[in-house]
């Protein structure tokens, strides 16, 4: 049982930290400029993709690096020439249009690299195991993952509430022409903004390519998720994020490792139901079968409770 | 240009018609994924069988008609594959080529069977290639519903054979997906180890969504807290590739006994840990017979590369066999291939093969085997291959059926 628990608490929190790692990105978008990017996830999976490539070129280590900032000026561009024409129609315009970009991205990275599985195996300077828990191994690529993700976490926060810049961007959401009164460039501080988001969605997805398997499909594997982190997390807020990752992440691992069904506590608290009764397949589906939809009823809950989000300052 | 005119008169308005290659006489339907989680497997398939199809009408066609492959996509989806084939059969498909998903298998075999009745003169035809729940040609067998797959029962009746045998095996965790061909396997597995090995004790029995888990870690320490020394699987595509990963990424040590060990990606995602540990049953495997067939040969010129790894030799024994029926029928009408078909013996570089007449179930040669080093031709480029622990010939594959079918006077 210790061990179970154990593993599962691990398995959790790699679970919730590369949730966060994913979804770092669209927070700081949505925070900064108020979009929320549909795009993301398929910023997420360019940047598998772009490493995947990089890597058989230069390595790994070089790959981590400029996969993200390939990412980023791709972001940048975006911002520049397409998204900011964009802001000044709304939040739907907005939204409109990174759906459509989602579609651009996935149609283009089909183009390039096939509908089938990239072999994006894990790199062989960072397979091996790290450590052993009751027998099992833990990997050092998840180790690393881990660091990367808190690493996020911690820059953001430094970057955002104690450097200059980070001052000059909170207000350009808030303020924008008293900003632009003052001589600050706004255009270029959401370009920026906007190229940050990309750079942490590639950086996420050099790591998360090989955890998870790089193919077309990987934006729309993760995309629901990491909405349902920032919304539960509170829109805009990076600790909420955080927390709300941490959350799914243990929730969900541990619900997978609980083998009862409603039918159970029916019979623990004496109540007979028969199987030709009309619930009785319902009821008789286990709590671990239903862990994929732990998230969603979290998100739907949050909603209806707590619209703000765990640590958010404004309502959805 | 006949069938265009025509087209054109029933749609009522004109549309630009045109002038292409001459149109096809008979048209199958491909219906599979083509996107999303399956797309991988989906395609793959879409190309073996345009490559018989093809082989086909390079050789003359049959009865004078060329044959032509129509793709849609469903994305693994019954509702979306109603849609399809609704649209496939406004094309003109008097032939429908499913198999990925027996969700979606058991929903084409009913539309079909109330097609077919509401249209007489106008049948089609399902020939499914890899729908293996064993539904389909039990209780829910119809006429015009062929397989060419072993289903799963017969599948885990091979498995069970093996792991019988194999004393060392003690606790068996069962995981699948949570839709009616993982609950068949699930079942099946409980059943014959029953039987065969009452000892072994089943530590777990789990089912997961369908397609939809990213991170199998939390699987894999419920299968280490179990004990299990090891794992049955019919998972496929993503689930299987990702359920290894996770497996070897947690140091797990188990013997996987698996129906899709072969799905791309899983030798290369388990690399060495799965020497000698990864098993799986299946009509055919690069290492069953001394030399690769010449088609196999022949595929792999055509469609390079690692994703595009042969696979489905079922495929080949579909097609000669629908060749075979058509052209002793002398006639491409889906009843009379139909009929030509039941029954029908043939033999393969692999061994015989027979289309049961009872119940429309392929009996084909299976073989049980194992990921190994120093084979004489690897999967992926990875250095390893399968190899064969065990053959079982088509009879001796066959099991009772329900089936009662009825077929058209």
């Amino acid at each position: 049982m210790l061990e179970l628990v154990t593993i599962s608490l691990l398995n959790g929190i790699v679970y919730g930290l590369l949730l966060f790692m994913l979804s770092s990105g669209l927070t700081l978008i949505f925070s900064m400029m108020g979009v929320l990017n549909f795009a993301h996830a398929s910023v997420f999976m360019l940047g598998a993709y772009l490493s995947f490539q990089l890597g058989r070129w230069v390595g790994f280590w070089p790959a981590l690096v400029l996969a993200p900032l390939l990412c980023g000026v791709a972001g940048a561009a975006i911002e520049r020439y397409g998204l900011s024409r964009v802001h000044a129609r709304g939040h739907v315009a907005e939204i409109l249009f990174t759906f459509g970009l989602a579609y651009l991205i996935e149609e283009l990275v089909t183009m390039v690299w096939g509908r089938n599985a990239v072999a994006n195996a894990v790199p062989a300077v960072i397979d091996f195991p790290l450590f052993h828990v009751f027998g099992s191994t833990f990997p050092a690529y998840k180790g690393l993952m881990m660091l990367i993700s808190l690493a996020m976490f911690a820059f953001l926060n430094l970057a955002l509430k104690k450097t200059r810049i980070g001052l000059v961007i909170q207000a350009a959401l808030t303020h924008p022409r008293m900003l632009s009164a003052l001589g600050h460039d706004v255009p270029g501080v959401f370009v920026l903004v906007f190229a940050a988001g990309c750079a942490l969605a590639g950086l996420a997805g050099v790591i998360g390519g090989f955890m998870l398997l790089t193919q077309p499909t990987l934006a729309h594997a993760i995309g629901p998720i990491v909405f349902v982190v920032v919304v539960v997390g509170g829109l805009g807020s990076l600790a909420g994020a955080l927390i709300a990752s941490m959350l799914i992440g243990i929730l969900q691992t541990f619900v997978v490792a609980v083998d009862y069904s409603l039918l159970d506590l029916f019979r623990a608290l004496g109540l007979a139901v028969s199987r030709g009764s009309p619930l009785y397949e319902l009821l008789a589906i286990k709590l671990a079968t239903a862990a994929p939809v732990v998230p969603y009823l979290l998100l739907v809950l949050m909603l209806i409770v707590r619209p703000r989000g765990l640590l958010g300052t404004r309502d959805v | 240009m006949i069938a265009c005119t025509r087209r054109i008169l029933a749609l009522g308005f004109t549309i630009a018609c045109v002038a292409g290659p001459a149109a096809a006489d008979i048209k199958i339907a491909f219906i599979d994924p083509l996107s999303g989680g399956g797309a991988a497997t989906g395609i793959l398939a879409q190309k073996t069988h345009q490559f018989y199809i093809d082989a086909i009408n390079a050789a003359g066609g049959l009865n004078g008609e060329k044959l032509e492959l129509l793709s849609y996509d469903n994305k693994v989806n019954p509702q979306e594959s109603l849609i399809q084939l609704k649209r496939a059969l406004d094309e003109g498909a008097r032939y429908v080529v499913q198999g990925n998903g027996s969700s979606v298998a058991l929903a084409i075999t009913d539309a079909v069977q109330k097609y077919n009745e509401r249209n007489p003169g106008k049948e089609v035809l399902f020939l499914n290639y890899a729908a293996i729940d064993p539904a389909l040609t039990n209780e829910k067998c119809t006429f015009w519903h062929f397989r060419f797959d072993a289903d799963a029962d017969m599948k885990m009746a091979a498995l069970t054979d093996v792991i019988a045998r194999d004393k060392k095996v003690q606790r068996v965790y069962l995981i699948n997906q949570d839709y009616s061909f993982g609950k068949a396997v699930a079942a099946a597995a409980n059943k014959m180890l029953a039987e065969s090995r009452p000892d072994i004790k089943i530590v777990g029995d789990e089912l997961h969504p369908l397609q939809k888990v990213n991170d199998f870690s939390p699987y894999v320490a419920k299968i280490k807290a179990a004990g299990a020394d090891t794992v049955i699987t019919g998972n496929w595509s993503n689930d299987m590739v990702l359920l290894i990963k996770a497996g070897k990424d947690a140091g797990l040590k188990v013997t996987w006994e698996t129906y899709y060990g072969g799905s791309p990606g899983a030798v290369t995602a388990i690399g060495e840990a799965g020497v000698d540990t990864l098993k799986q049953v299946s009509e055919w495997h690069r290492n069953a017979a001394p030399e690769l067939d010449a088609t196999v040969a022949a595929f792999s010129k055509r469609y390079p590369g690692k994703e595009n790894e042969y696979a489905y030799w079922r495929a080949k024994t579909m097609w000669d066999m629908f060749a075979a029926a058509a052209k002793k029928a002398q006639s491409n009408d889906p009843v009379k291939v139909a009929r030509a078909m039941e029954g029908m013996k043939m033999t393969t570089s692999l061994g015989d093969v027979e289309m049961r007449a009872d119940n429309h179930q392929l009996l084909q040669p299976l073989f049980v085997s194992t990921l190994a080093r120093n084979v004489k031709y690897d999967s992926e480029g990875s250095g390893l291959g399968w190899k064969t622990d065990a053959k079982v010939e088509g009879k001796a594959t066959a099991l009772p059926t329900t089936c009662k079918m009825e077929r058209p006077k």
